[in-house]
């Protein structure tokens, strides 16, 4: 689509790639171009399609359209496999290693050196990966199995394998979301020499110091689409969020303004080494309190661990002035906190179970008469929420997997709406839901907070996040990096704090 | 600490993995078993026939178990060894009946190509149609089972329908060890030795530690399945071949229940449950204790109805010591890493 003529040919060549996963569309058009020599940064809000083109570029997945060129030959990767023969190698978020096996073995699985017989030759194997740790400045022993290692370190096994794969193009999607400071340095001066011997690198981070540091140009994506291309001395940290946020916050949400009461839930202090750090806030009653964030900031973990899921080492949650004890669910429950997980299908529904037993499944001890559950209590009891909630389905026996997804959020919501709770925490309200049952779920939710109701709402939808909550709450790496009032929240000011660790001066500007 | 330890020696990186190694408790075991039952009955280990039995009794399970442990080592598990090695016993005895004169080699590779072709058929069920080998292979075993019955009916084959030299292979002995061992000590070095030096055996493990990382990786996962699955058909063959030449007699029953003592023999050998790790020696091992204690067991005066629980009460000691030993070392890998960081 550029015009320029003595354009060399790129190492790596994507044009109008699309993708969709039954109905759900996640790719409309990626367009990107690598060249040798260079490092290219792809940046984009979380579900702009950046993985997916990752996984297209890696062969996990098949394009359904468009061009996808290596050196200026058009490629079908129907494999992982043909992939890595092309010269492509590609670092996952989440590393994956052999957890049994050593860490030279999974370094050189499938290509190790040989000896006489097709014997693998150990000692070299072994003295080649010795050579990569030293070529990496790291001192990792080759011989123990991978298990228990950090992730930073699982990173560097990554990156190991593909040096020693000599690959011409490197593709790293986020590596630095789980090193320290000293990591990401030395990650870097490897990228840079890699970069130096005329290899292709595709550098995929949230954080943009990162991005202006290390790469010469940078793709911007949202919504499945290119949006643009700019050498990165052209351009500004502004200038990308706006081209990553880029959109409008509709008025897709129908909140209603209504007065805020007292303080509910007081967490304070919540620390759990190496998931979240000094987690204090509350929510007041009739307030929709936002948690905003990049996918493993650390929010669900927050969540789970108030809830009494997940364990944290020190500080406090309590409702209503009376402390929930750590780890124990079912004392929050009782408490009057609810939650409703971000995976409905596998933690918040039982699906092969009928809607009547599923939307009563949290007040089941209740029901029971002489210790039996009988399906007229459960229907009649059921029936209050479902009507109230308008959900669509031709009866209370249907199976609860066979509804729509926005249908199912809502027996979820029932679920816990009939334990009567003062809190409601809901993770990724509308992942998964058609646009119009959107609206309606947050039609929903304004009008029980309308009702008192205090409702900490994590999402990754900076429009859901701008135009439903009172306050933003940002997480940042485990840490609240902002608190932004409801008129001071942008796109810009909470994508920022999402991505930076130093909170912007917005805090106070509320009031 | 550091996670990096000081340069050892060959020789004492050697010892200390001998001394360390999950094999080396089970074989210990072995030997305390071996020793108990001689020094209560002599006769167990010194007498001709104690010996040769110590040896022999074990060996036809010893190659099922090393199939079934190739295939647990993949995550996988094959049920249908002890039809399949039923099935191929009884091919080989109609062999003999119905090509009057075939050479005994002819016998035996035909019978370790129909095993193999079994085995073909659970792994092409696993690896296409991508439904756990526990179920396949739990329908297959029964599936061979019925085919055998269908053919074999009441018939049953006899030691006077096999050749003489065929049968003394069941029975025969080079410098002391029976010729039935000396096969299955080979094809255990050769199989322990692909799984360690070639870069397919080191793939079996790497799909058996993470099979969504291996796919992943790029490793023709499927192919090595079917490998596995092959290969561990091919040996219940050549098993099938060897038991009809060691007891004389097949019916429609031959090898019942022989699938659950391979298992068991490469579980007690250490080799994971879940794939990824164990050794084919470990399962060896670990299927010469299975035999000997229930052959010592009575030796030393434990009842007969004991036996059997005294085996379970091995199996689940096996899976509950594997299970700490886990822990222990997942639990100092992790020390390793916060005092290193």
């Amino acid at each position: 689509m550029s015009d320029s003529t003595e354009r060399v040919t790129p190492a790596l060549e994507l044009s109008r790639i699309a993708k969709a996963f039954g109905a759900v569309i996640a790719l409309t058009n990626g367009t990107l171009a690598l060249n040798a020599g260079s490092i290219h940064a792809l940046v984009g809000e979380n579900g702009a399609g950046k993985s997916t083109l990752v996984k297209i570029i890696a062969g996990l997945y098949q394009r359904d359209g468009g061009d996808f060129r290596l050196s200026g030959e058009t490629v079908d990767f129907t494999s992982t496999a043909q992939s890595k023969a092309a010269g492509i190698a590609v670092i996952y978020q989440e590393p994956t290693l052999f957890p049994d096996l050593s860490v030279t073995e999974n370094i050189f699985m499938g290509r190790q050196p040989l000896r006489s017989f097709g014997r693998i030759d150990r000692a070299r194997m072994h003295e080649e990966a010795l050579g990569l740790f030293a070529r990496l400045g790291v001192r990792i022993d080759p011989d123990r199995p991978t298990l228990g290692l950090s992730i930073a370190d699982q990173q560097i096994i990554e990156i190991a394998k593909a040096i020693s794969l000599d690959a011409q193009v490197l593709v790293m999607d986020e590596p630095t979301a789980a090193l320290s400071g000293v990591e990401v340095e030395r990650l870097f001066a490897v990228a840079r020499s890699l970069r130096d011997e005329g290899r292709a690198l595709l550098f995929i981070s949230h954080r943009f110091d990162e991005v202006f540091d290390l790469c010469d140009t940078v793709t911007v994506m949202r919504d499945g689409a290119y949006i643009s291309t700019s050498p990165i001395a052209d351009t500004t940290v502004e200038e990308i969020v706006r081209q990553m946020v880029g959109r409008d916050v509709t008025t897709l949400f129908p909140k209603t303004e209504h007065p805020i009461g007292n303080d509910v839930l007081v967490v304070d202090a919540l620390n759990q080494p190496g998931v979240f750090h000094d987690i204090s806030f509350t929510v007041k009653a009739g307030e929709i309190v936002g948690l905003a964030g990049l996918v493993g900031a650390g929010r669900s973990e927050i969540a789970r661990a108030v809830f009494g899921v997940d364990p944290y080492a020190s500080g406090s949650v309590r409702i209503n002035g009376k402390a929930i004890p750590r780890r124990n669910p079912a004392a929050a429950m009782n408490l009057g906190l609810a939650l409703v997980p971000e995976d409905r299908r596998k933690q918040g529904l039982v699906l092969e179970s009928s809607v009547a037993r599923n939307a009563t499944m949290a007040i089941s001890g209740r029901l029971r008469k002489l210790g039996l559950l009988f399906s007229s209590t459960e229907n009649a009891a059921a029936r209050v929420w479902s009507s109230r909630l308008e959900v669509k389905t031709a009866s209370l026996d249907t199976e609860a997997g066979t509804l729509s997804g926005g249908n199912q959020q809502k027996v979820v919501l029932a679920k816990w709406l009939a334990t009567n709770p003062s809190i409601l925490i809901i993770d990724e309200p509308t992942r998964g839901i058609d646009v119009g049952t959107k609206s309606e779920v947050h039609r929903l939710l304004s009008q029980l907070a309308g009702e008192g109701l205090g409702i900490l709402m994590i999402s990754s939808e900076l429009p859901e996040v701008l135009g439903m909550a009172d306050r933003v709450l940002v997480v940042h790496e485990g840490h609240i990096t902002a608190e932004i009032s409801r008129a001071d929240a942008t796109a810009e000011s909470v994508m920022f704090a999402a991505t930076h660790s130093i909170a912007p001066t917005t805090k106070e500007a509320g009031q | 600490m550091t996670t990096v330890t000081a340069p050892e020696s060959r020789i004492a990186r050697t010892v200390r993995a001998i001394v360390t190694a999950r094999e080396t408790g089970i074989l210990l075991a072995l030997i305390i078993v071996v020793l108990a039952a001689t020094i209560k009955n002599p006769t167990f280990l010194f007498s001709s026939d104690g010996f040769r039995d110590l040896l022999l009794t074990p060996s036809i399970l010893l190659l099922v178990a090393i199939g079934q442990a190739v295939v647990i080592i993949t995550r996988n598990v094959d049920l249908s060894v002890g039809s399949t090695l039923g099935l191929t016993a009884y091919l080989t005895g109609r062999l003999f009946i119905d090509v009057p004169g075939i050479p005994i080699v002819a016998v035996f590779l035909i019978g370790i190509v129909f095993g193999g072709l079994l085995g073909l058929i659970n792994g092409a069920l696993v690896a296409f149609a991508k439904v756990p080998s526990l179920v396949i292979t739990l329908g297959t075993m029964y599936a061979f089972r019925g085919i055998n019955v269908l053919w074999a009916g009441s018939d049953r084959i006899n030691s006077s329908d096999m050749p003489k030299d065929f049968l003394a292979l069941g029975t025969q002995s080079v410098l002391f060890i029976p010729v039935l061992t000396i096969i299955a000590i080979v094809v255990l070095v050769v199989a322990a030795w692909f799984l360690r030096n070639k870069r397919a055996g080191r793939e079996l493990y790497a799909i058996g530690s993470d099979p969504d990382a291996a796919n992943l990786y790029g490793l023709k996962v499927t192919n090595r399945l079917l490998g596995a699955f092959i290969l561990c058909g091919a040996l219940a063959g050549l098993a099938g071949v060897l038991w009809a030449a060691r007891y004389g007699t097949v019916n429609s029953q031959a090898g019942t229940g022989f699938e659950l003592q391979a298992v068991g023999a490469a579980v007690i050998g250490g080799v994971a449950i879940f794939g990824g790790s164990g050794s084919l020696w470990g399962a060896a091992i670990g299927a010469y204790l299975l035999f000997t204690i229930n052959r010592a067991l009575p030796i030393l005066g434990v009842q007969d109805f004991w036996q059997r629980a005294v085996v379970g009460v091995l199996i689940i000691g096996a899976i509950v010591l594997d299970r700490l030993l886990a822990q222990r070392q997942a639990r100092k890998l992790v020390e390793a890493r916060d005092s290193n960081g």
